[in-house]
């Protein structure tokens, strides 16, 4: 499997809002992230929900956030990273 | 999911056009439109020959089958067994596959308390959950207020379970949009030196392999 | 752009709901239902390779497509079944008159009848 982006790398969520079955949340999308895993391939769920095949089938990416960079007010701690799923063509480099 | 049609039961439907045998919550109170829905759309998929009767009633057993005594099976077993554990997560469904157990085809993911971290599940998007494994979800993990607040404000989602974890512990949240199913692998207790699998198993609860709260204490 | 966002509820689908302020998270759990079992089992049926009926993302997009009502008026499983429904109609695998047809048959034999609102 080719994958674009490789484990350490710095990634950004793209900025779009379609409708459709997306996968990758609202809360995250701008969001910059790390990748600690690169997984799959996986076929696309935004193509799967309209009973097409989904290919070619993405990389997915586990992407680690500082949970302090997804939220304005966020009361936790420092050091509290928040975990994503996110398919190869929802990242870009930042 | 392995599937196994051969049960040997007789089998005496009386087909025709009769309503397929209800599966009544309470027969004194009237079917909701979707609860009619449910039985309509069930009864016309066995009579075009999508599935049968046997296998929708063979479903049923497998999905009652399941429940957090797998997955409690399989903390307890890594706990004590160092090469388990780490097969465990590198691969659930194949540990699960060497205790006997069928975690299905979808992949599901073990992530490991330590010290340093704390782990909690969620599907913000819908209510993704290693059912294979480990059964339904409770109605909580379903709600808008987890899947809407656990990405937000985890360690006050944790709070309202009891659990409070300390400022130097990393708190971290998986939101499971994609393939995967999460569990945690909790951190064995404290006080359970020597204890065997079959009592260790006793101490995990469906929750901390959820990550709302710690497995119970010997203690307690 | 993250205060902007977080107020547009046009950009943010409903179900898609994480972040989102909401109440304390009521520790309620009710046993499932049969029928609710029976839904999960015929998506779980349906869903399986061997018949490639349904995937688990059409009945995903179709409960994202149920409508404004849907996670205000309607259960988890009232969600699930009507998603397989629509899905399932949409494919021709029923046809709305047999459906209508059979869906009449179920409540003229139920004894205790159905309830005027779902």
């Amino acid at each position: 499997m080719s994958a674009r982006f490789a484990v350490g790398e710095t990634v950004t969520v793209r900025v779009a809002f379609p409708p459709g079955h997306v996968r990758t949340p609202f809360f995250v999308r701008g969001k910059t992230g790390r990748v600690t895993e690169v997984l799959g391939p996986y076929r696309n769920p935004e193509e799967l929900a309209y009973g097409r095949s989904g290919e070619p089938a993405l990389p997915l990416y586990r992407v680690i956030f500082d949970t302090a960079d997804l939220w304005d007010d966020y009361q936790g701690a420092a050091q509290d990273t928040t975990v994503v799923d996110i398919y190869e063509n929802w990242l870009e480099a930042p | 999911m392995a599937h196994d049609h051969s049960h040997g039961h007789p089998h005496d439907h009386g087909h025709g056009h009769q309503p397929h045998p209800f599966q009544p919550d309470l027969e004194e109170t009237p079917l909701t439109h979707y609860q009619v829905m449910t039985q309509a759309v069930g009864d016309l998929l066995i009579d075009k020959g999508v599935f049968s009767a046997e296998e929708l009633r063979a479903m049923l057993e497998a999905i009652d089958a399941k429940s957090p005594a797998a997955g409690a099976r399989m903390v307890a077993r890594a706990w004590v067994d160092d090469g388990f554990k780490a097969r465990m997560l590198a691969d659930v469904n194949a540990a699960a596959g060497e205790l006997g157990i069928d975690a299905g085809g979808i992949p599901i993911r073990a992530v490991e308390n330590t010290e340093g971290v704390h782990n909690v599940i969620v599907c913000t998007l819908c209510s993704c959950y290693p059912r294979l494994l480990i059964g339904l979800p409770p109605d909580w993990y379903k709600s808008r207020s987890y899947r809407s607040r656990t990405v937000r404000e985890p360690r006050a989602v944790l709070a309202e379970f009891g659990t409070v974890l300390p400022e130097d512990v990393e708190v971290r949240v998986h939101d499971s949009t994609a393939d995967l199913r999460y569990m945690v692998l909790p951190a064995r207790p404290d006080g359970t030196e020597g204890w065997d699998e079959a009592a260790l198993a006793g101490l995990v609860t469906r929750d901390c392999m959820i990550g709302v709260t710690l497995p119970k204490s010997p203690a307690a | 752009m993250s205060n902007e966002r977080s107020e547009d509820g046009l950009l943010r689908r409903r179900h898609d709901m994480g972040g989102l302020p909401a109440g304390p998270v009521e520790r309620n759990e009710h046993d499932y239902a049969p029928w609710e079992k029976r839904v999960d089992a015929i998506l779980r049926l349906l869903a399986d390779p061997k018949r490639g009926v349904l995937t688990v993302d059409e009945l995903r997009r179709g409960i994202e497509e149920l409508g404004p009502g849907a996670y205000d008026e309607m259960s988890y499983y009232e969600r699930w079944i009507a998603s397989v429904t629509n899905n399932l109609l949409e494919k021709g695998v029923i046809t709305v008159d047999e459906l209508g047809r059979r869906m009449a048959e179920v409540s003229a034999a139920w004894p205790a009848g159905t309830a005027e609102k779902s």
